[in-house]
């Protein structure tokens, strides 16, 4: 719906720019809010400016323990979701079969019911088959959302791709194995990286369903939630925030560059 | 009137490619309907017929993209059904190219043959011969989104080539290349078959196309195979009412009509260039139908004019060259003849 | 050399391979049987989220045709629709229907502010600007929800820039008239449902953004300057044509905002009053009350809801939008 000759209007402008300003300044406030002198409350102006509060952040243990396993359990999530991601997107993207759409759904449902629908629901199976809660129950919970993130890639990137593609190659002469290794795969690989780091971002962030599968562990998002309800030191949780945020940006760029061919600006969405 | 017989299938040559009865159904639809065929090693071979007709179907039975659901398929003897397409030593290429966008030109080309197990240099090197072979020497480092359609044509047809098909298969090569590019191609198809000797299937919906290359071809429509024959044969003597109208154009004579003017009985197919204009007062030539009528429209199309004249209870449709001096204008009234030989009897539709 | 080694004559080695390694006779029957291809293929991930999601789900919703025993505190296993029965006491009706009612306003007020950005962005930005505009609404949507939510909690404390900015223009009094409104006022900004209402729409705008710049992007321009054409002044073009094409991105963008709102637990728990909502009150009851058939019955009531939604918003093509 490109306008070929028109400018914007002023308001129009004026009201994009608002929004997109609305949606900005608060990651900002956390960046400027890091570095205040100010430790108990969250007063504005702040009184002064330091660095220090990087360097307390950097020797608090629990920051490191909560940071280790959010990495761990985001990085054993993301293979299992790239694994199962891909064998199902190969399935539905290019065969028709009976209940294709059923199974679309069934992958998009951890995402798309609330999650603390997703968290209850592990938390009370969990409880009834006995399993203690660990780092693998975590693991378990974050798999299982993170697959459509992958999926959703995989299958865009597939039905772009031609699909004489493959029959080429098997008329060549390779069968299926080497089909997949020498066609397909290569063909995939950007997306499945894509599908790979956006879920990894979205593992390191998630909380809700979390909170109900964790047991005494805290990843990072869980250390930050208890620091929200009861502060200690208030600047090191703006530091600890300043970087999820640093940490979060990366990836998504990483993805948004490597899907870009092809991609129209409509995106996806979580 | 002549009656052509159907060129026999069976001579001393070997046999490419043998369909007997085959039949492959999508559902309710029958895309291949009991088709008999024998294509010969080393011909030109053409499958040619409407969208939809059944050809590329046959097509990708023979390279193993789809399993027939009914009969039997051989290749230079040998059973192919239940056999996947990479254990078939038959190479195609495809209608869109599908060259690998990962992969130099190079490596395309040389893809067969890395599959195979051919060391790195050996398969570089067979690889550029099969490049100049289809005159692309120098472009072995593009990629394929850098060529443009013509060039990606002549690598899809040397990877296709390199690794010395039994059969090659093309389905619809020439079809998104503009008109000079294709007229210039079917020439350069043509000579590479005839000096390679390997046997080529040709799919495609235009015609003049199949007519050209062909050493033989078979007309397709709805899942059936119309007529089987050299292009003279095809064009002169088209067997069936869809074969005289699908190959150039034709006058199909009803049988009332081909009664009242020859006494035949019988449907009746003529080509519109077979009749000529008589000149009033003119003698008939030997063994030549006359039909007297009228023009009812003229139409100028370069080197040609057709007319389309009232005559014998019919309109017909006739074709005159451009250099033919004072053409008959629309109203006039004209005789038109033409030999015996040239009207042949069709199956009755 | 070329041509000799190109040429294929009569048939020396066959028209077909036979034998091969183990990998490529395996690949043979996946081949030709793709039925079976399919199966190895779904089987992985249709039983991890078979048994994982959907058993657990199952669980759940099972329990919630439990009750609890009052005194004892037990989960008495036997089926009855007096946990469902609970739900309609006015405390728990309460919280429902302010659940309902914030996750209303907020789809509402998110797509109004989602719209302009939208619509600048499907309909002027170019090029460059695009991916930027892109990249500006796809950021703050991956990076983390907990450190957004809790960026308000800063902006919106008393000493905080919120409370500043209205000190320094002078219109504390503006601030104090509109914490006093019944109902939706409160103490201070944080301890508000207007705190709370500020800090969803935050966090849900961009998923109200992109549906609907997707769907405003399908507009062919050609159809604006046909009504142009036809006589339509600019807001009426608006109205009448673009408007209802941009609906279903709309209506996809509010699934996803109602949605969230209806089952979120923590923003309320750190911006706003000590009413619960639902996601709240699932929280609670699951927790040390161990009350699992009432949180369980508590899930389902925005589960249903959401049926409904999507019903409905299929009908009007919002799945189109997606």
């Amino acid at each position: 719906m490109r306008s070929r000759t028109q400018r914007a209007p002023l308001g129009l402008k004026l009201a994009a720019a608002a929004g997109l300003a609305f949606l900005h300044l608060p990651l900002l406030l956390i960046f400027l809010y890091a570095f205040t002198t100010e430790e108990k409350s969250y007063q504005f102006p702040p009184p002064g400016l330091t660095a220090k509060w990087f360097a307390v952040a950097w020797g608090r243990d629990d920051i490191w323990q909560a940071l280790s396993l959010s990495v761990q359990v985001a990085a054993i999530s993301t293979l299992i979701a790239m694994l199962l991601g891909t064998l199902a997107a190969g399935a539905v993207a290019r065969s028709r079969f009976f209940g294709r759409e059923t199974v679309s759904l069934l992958i998009i449902l951890p995402i798309a019911l609330p999650g603390i629908i997703t968290g209850i629901a592990l938390r009370s199976a969990f409880s009834l088959a006995e399993i203690p809660f660990s780092f693998w129950t975590i693991v378990l919970g974050h798999a299982t959302f993170c697959v459509v993130v992958v999926y959703n890639n995989a299958v865009a990137r597939l039905r772009r791709a031609s699909g004489s593609l493959i029959e080429a190659s098997m008329d060549l002469g390779a069968d299926g194995f080497q089909t997949f290794r020498l066609v397909i795969l290569p063909n995939m690989a950007t997306a499945l990286l894509a599908g790979g780091m956006l879920a990894f971002a979205l593992s390191f962030d998630e909380v809700i369903v979390t909170t109900f599968t964790a047991g005494q562990q805290s990843t990072l998002p869980i250390w930050m939630l208890t620091e929200l309800v009861r502060p200690r030191q208030r600047p090191v949780t703006n530091v600890v925030a300043v970087f999820v945020i640093a940490v979060t940006f990366i990836p998504i760029l990483a993805a948004y560059y490597l899907t870009r061919e092809g991609q129209h600006s409509g995106g996806e969405g979580k | 009137m002549t009656e052509r017989k159907e060129a026999a299938g069976v001579t001393s040559e070997t046999v490419a490619v043998r369909f007997q009865r085959v039949a492959r159904h999508f559902g309710e639809v029958r895309a291949v309907d009991a088709v008999d065929l024998d294509i010969r090693a080393g011909e030109f071979f053409a499958m040619l017929g409407p969208s939809g007709s059944g050809k590329t179907t046959c097509l990708r039975l023979i390279a193993g993209f789809e399993q027939p659901d009914a009969g039997h398929i051989e290749i230079f003897g040998e059973t192919v059904e239940g056999v996947p397409a990479y254990r078939r030593n038959v190479n195609t290429v495809f209608q869109d190219y599908a060259l690998f966008p990962h992969m130099t030109v190079l490596d395309n080309v040389a893809y067969a043959l890395r599959i195979r197990g051919l060391g790195k240099a050996a398969r570089h090197d067979r690889a550029r011969q099969a490049l100049a072979l289809v005159r692309l020497e120098g472009y072995d480092d593009r990629r394929p989104v850098q060529l443009s359609g013509g060039q990606r044509q002549r690598v899809a047809l040397a990877r296709a080539l390199v690794g010395e098909p039994k059969v090659l298969l093309l389905d619809e090569p020439l079809g998104a290349l503009d008109l000079k590019l294709r007229e210039q191609m079917q020439v350069e198809l043509k000579e590479l078959q005839q000096r390679l000797g390997i046997t080529f299937v040709f799919v495609t919906h235009d015609q003049s196309e199949a007519l050209s290359m062909s050493d033989r071809l078979a007309v397709f429509n709805e899942g059936r195979i119309m007529q089987i024959g050299t292009p003279e044969e095809i064009y002169e003597a088209p067997r069936n009412r869809f074969v005289a109208g699908f190959v150039g154009s034709s006058n199909v004579l009803e049988p009332a009509v081909a009664e009242t003017l020859c006494g035949t009985r019988g449907l009746v197919s003529l080509r519109p260039e077979r009749i000529a204009l008589l000149a009033p007062g003119a003698a008939v030539p030997d063994d030549c139908i006359v039909a007297e009528g009228r023009v009812a429209s003229l139409q100028f199309h370069g080197a040609t004019r057709r007319l389309a004249v009232a005559a014998a209870g019919t309109t017909l449709l006739v074709m005159l060259s451009s250099a033919q001096a004072t053409p008959p204008r629309a109203g006039e009234a004209v005789r038109l003849a033409w030999p015996r030989a040239a009207m042949h009897a069709m199956d009755p539709s | 050399m070329a041509d000799a080694a190109l040429t294929a004559q009569a048939v020396e080695g066959g028209a077909v391979e036979r034998g091969g390694g183990p990998l490529r006779r395996l690949s043979d029957v996946l081949v030709t049987r793709p039925r079976l291809l399919l199966v190895i293929l779904l089987a992985p991930p249709l039983l991890w989220l078979g048994v994982v999601y959907l058993g657990s789900l199952f669980a759940l919703l099972l329990q919630s045709f439990f009750s609890i025993d009052e005194f004892s505190g037990l989960i008495q296993y036997e089926f009855t629709l007096k946990t469902y029965g609970e739900l309609l006491q006015p405390a728990n009706l309460d919280i429902i229907i302010r659940t309902v009612t914030m996750a209303a306003a907020v789809t509402l007020a998110s797509a109004a502010i989602a719209f302009p950005i939208a619509y600048y962005a499907a309909r002027y930005a170019r090029g460059r600007w695009k991916a930027l505009f892109y990249l500006a609404v796809m950021l703050p949507l991956w990076s983390s929800y907990l450190v957004r939510v809790y960026s308000w909690k800063l902006i919106l404390a008393k000493e905080g820039i919120l409370n500043w900015l209205f000190a320094e223009l002078h219109l504390t009094w503006l601030l104090d008239a509109v914490l006093a409104v019944p109902v939706i006022g409160g103490p201070s900004l944080s301890i508000s449902y207007i705190g709370t209402f500020l800090v969803f729409l935050y966090i849900w705008l961009p998923f109200m953004i992109l549906p609907i710049q997707a769907s405003l992007e399908r507009v062919p321009s050609s159809l604006i300057e046909a009504s142009g054409d036809l006589g339509a002044t600019p807001r009426q073009a608006f109205t009448t044509v673009i408007l209802p094409l941009a609906l279903p991105g709309i209506v996809a963008g509010s699934i996803f905002t109602f949605s969230l709102t209806l089952g979120d637990y923590i923003i309320p728990q750190i911006v706003g009053s000590s009413r619960l909502f639902i996601g709240q009150a699932v929280y609670t009851h699951q927790g040390t009350a161990g009350n699992i058939p009432l949180a369980a019955a508590f899930t389902v009531v925005p589960i249903v809801i959401m049926a409904f939604y999507l019903w409905g918003a299929r009908k009007l093509g919002a799945f189109n939008a997606l």
